[in-house]
């Protein structure tokens, strides 16, 4: 393992492992509420957060946090109160948001559209040691999150109006999981990408629920495979010189369809095992009544 | 508007209060002054044919409905102060049956517990109130499978099992008994019939009494947003009254004939 003797491997590796956990971990509870592109709106925004942080010399990560958490802010307010014309806003949102970022890299003293590459698609060698600091603070606090608070947000991310009947604060949970996912994005952006992010955040959950029935082991096992294929396609970026993003995706993508052709098998087991157990099966749900009433007609 | 009012000495306080409340979806008004009292221990059913306004009036009360006049208290509450959410037990109507990612009918359930926890932390009673409430619907043993592989009225046991597991005092259920296979019917008119006993005020919107008819203390029926009736259940009158209501079946394909061999010949 030559590479890990290289600094820059060494901090692109941490990274990609933080970006493995984090993206499925936030990406699973934007599944379960049926917005799987949410991410990828994020990182549209995000991208005007770099071309500032460029502009202003500032932190292009820290920077990006701050654009993209208020630009999901911006969007979960769209949702709430834009019944009709929210589409057309959330999709102004994400325009100017790239719009922005390529306007303000141009102006930036210095800056060139090569300068958003490494943002746009991922780089290994300029994760930069400030980053990695960046990078872990916010993924601690995705992780805190996404873990600490996982009652609360599958209860929301399940149903939402029963939530509130539960007495949950619905609003604020729904704030937290925006934001969350929007500095989820700014972490994998070093590695992965704006552009590829969103990915990471749905395919490593689609694969994973192939196999599961449960959302605990959807979680884990997204998350295992999220890691899986950040470090594979770091590892790979580095000894064949490809790009890290799309070798990720693309791995990604692959463990979809393993885990798709796998499960085929594991379903029809599944079935026949439900079947063998049907005779000491619900006795209520094969009960004769004695006598039929009306409500017996019943056309299913 | 009017209606006869049926005060039982035997009931308590009022646990939902409705004074000519209205609400309008878009423009159009879909209740047009509410009146509604539900006092402690009764079962109420709310009727009326689609569109008439039954669901909205439910939903206003657990606050999914901006209402544009009227007050509504709960538990003696006004409802927009009212935070006591663990005494009140929701059952929506089924639409949307899981989200986008498995579940398992624990995991749903367990959801319905948030309520009277801190903070979302489970504790032994919490987790023995779970597996109570799977037990009272009679899906103990169907705790690890997904809820998308379950029947409609397999869901829906587990729907009143999430609502169940907060041990509400006032349970607000949305059509409980639409597309339920007669199974899942006979175990939720027990389920109801058990929590009737122990106290639980009840609050049903039905689209007809069907086999929870034993149970209901009182009826209130609404049409086009109005008060029609409210007092004793309409027995073999109106709707329900009707030939050939009780087997319309919108979940039935088109043309389908009612089953009447197979499990029941």
């Amino acid at each position: 393992m030559d590479l890990l003797n290289y600094a820059f491997m060494q901090r692109a590796l941490i990274a990609a492992v933080l970006v493995g956990i984090t993206a499925p971990a936030i990406g699973i509870y934007l599944v379960q509420r049926r917005q799987p592109l949410m991410g990828d709106g994020i990182g549209h925004v995000a991208m005007t957060g770099v071309g500032l942080g460029f502009l202003l010399n500032a932190s292009p990560v820290w920077m990006a946090t701050a654009v993209s958490a208020l630009g999901s802010v911006l969007m979960e307010l769209i949702r709430w109160y834009g019944k009709t014309r929210g589409d057309i806003a959330l999709a102004m949102l994400f325009y100017g948001g790239m719009a922005g970022g390529v306007m303000f890299v141009n102006i930036a003293p210095g800056g060139s559209n090569a300068n958003l590459m490494s943002y746009l698609f991922g780089s290994l060698s300029t994760v930069a040691p400030s980053d990695v600091t960046a990078i872990m603070i916010l993924a601690a606090f995705v992780v805190a999150v996404t873990l600490g608070l996982r009652r609360q947000l599958f209860a929301v991310s399940q149903d939402e109006e029963f939530a509130r009947v539960t007495g949950l604060p619905v609003r604020a949970l729904n704030l937290l999981t925006a934001v969350t996912a929007a500095v989820t994005v700014t972490v994998a952006m070093r590695v992965v990408g704006l552009i590829l992010v969103s990915a990471l955040m749905v395919v490593p959950v689609a694969a994973a629920q192939q196999l599961t029935r449960s959302f605990a082991a959807t979680f884990a096992i997204a998350v295992a495979i999220g890691v899986t294929v950040s470090i594979g396609g770091t590892v790979t970026s580095f000894y064949q010189d490809v790009p890290p993003g799309a070798t990720i995706v693309l791995l990604t993508i692959g463990a979809f369809v393993v885990l798709t052709a796998l499960a085929t098998p594991l379903a029809r087991r599944r079935a026949r095992a439900a079947a063998a157990a049907q005779p000491a099966g619900d006795p209520a749900e094969c009960s004769i009544p004695v006598t039929r009433g009306a409500g017996d007609e019943v056309g299913v | 508007m009017t209606g006869t009012e049926t005060e039982d000495d035997t009931v308590g306080e009022p646990v939902i209060a409705m004074r000519g409340v209205t609400a309008e979806l878009g423009s159009r008004p879909v209740l047009r002054g509410i009146d509604l009292t539900v006092r402690s221990g009764e079962v109420v059913a709310l009727l009326g044919a689609n569109g008439s306004g039954k669901s909205t009036a439910v939903r206003s009360i657990i606050g999914q409905v901006p209402v544009s006049g009227g007050t509504i208290e709960l538990f003696g509450t006004p409802r927009r102060g009212f935070r006591d959410w663990a005494r009140v037990g929701y059952v929506p109507q089924r639409t949307t049956a899981a989200g986008g990612v498995p579940a398992t009918v624990t995991e749903i359930v367990s959801s319905g517990r948030l309520a009277r926890t801190r903070f979302g932390v489970f504790r032994k009673a919490d987790r023995a109130a779970v597996q109570r409430a799977l037990e009272l619907v009679g899906m103990a043993d169907r705790a690890k499978d997904s809820v998308t592989a379950l029947s409609g009225g397999q869901h829906q046991r587990v729907l009143i099992a999430r609502a169940l597991v907060a041990e509400p005092q006032l349970l607000i259920m949305d059509e409980p008994m639409a597309g339920v296979d007669l199974a899942s019917q006979e175990v939720l008119a027990r389920t109801l019939r058990e929590q009737v006993a122990a106290g639980t005020t009840v609050l049903l919107v039905l689209h007809e009494l069907g086999p929870l008819e034993p149970l209901i203390d009182r009826a209130v029926v609404l049409r086009d947003g109005c008060v029609l009736h409210d007092g004793p259940p309409p027995r073999a009158v109106g709707q329900h009254a009707l030939p050939g209501h009780d087997h319309v079946h919108p979940h039935a394909p088109a043309g389908a004939e009612p089953i009447r061999t197979g499990l029941l010949s």
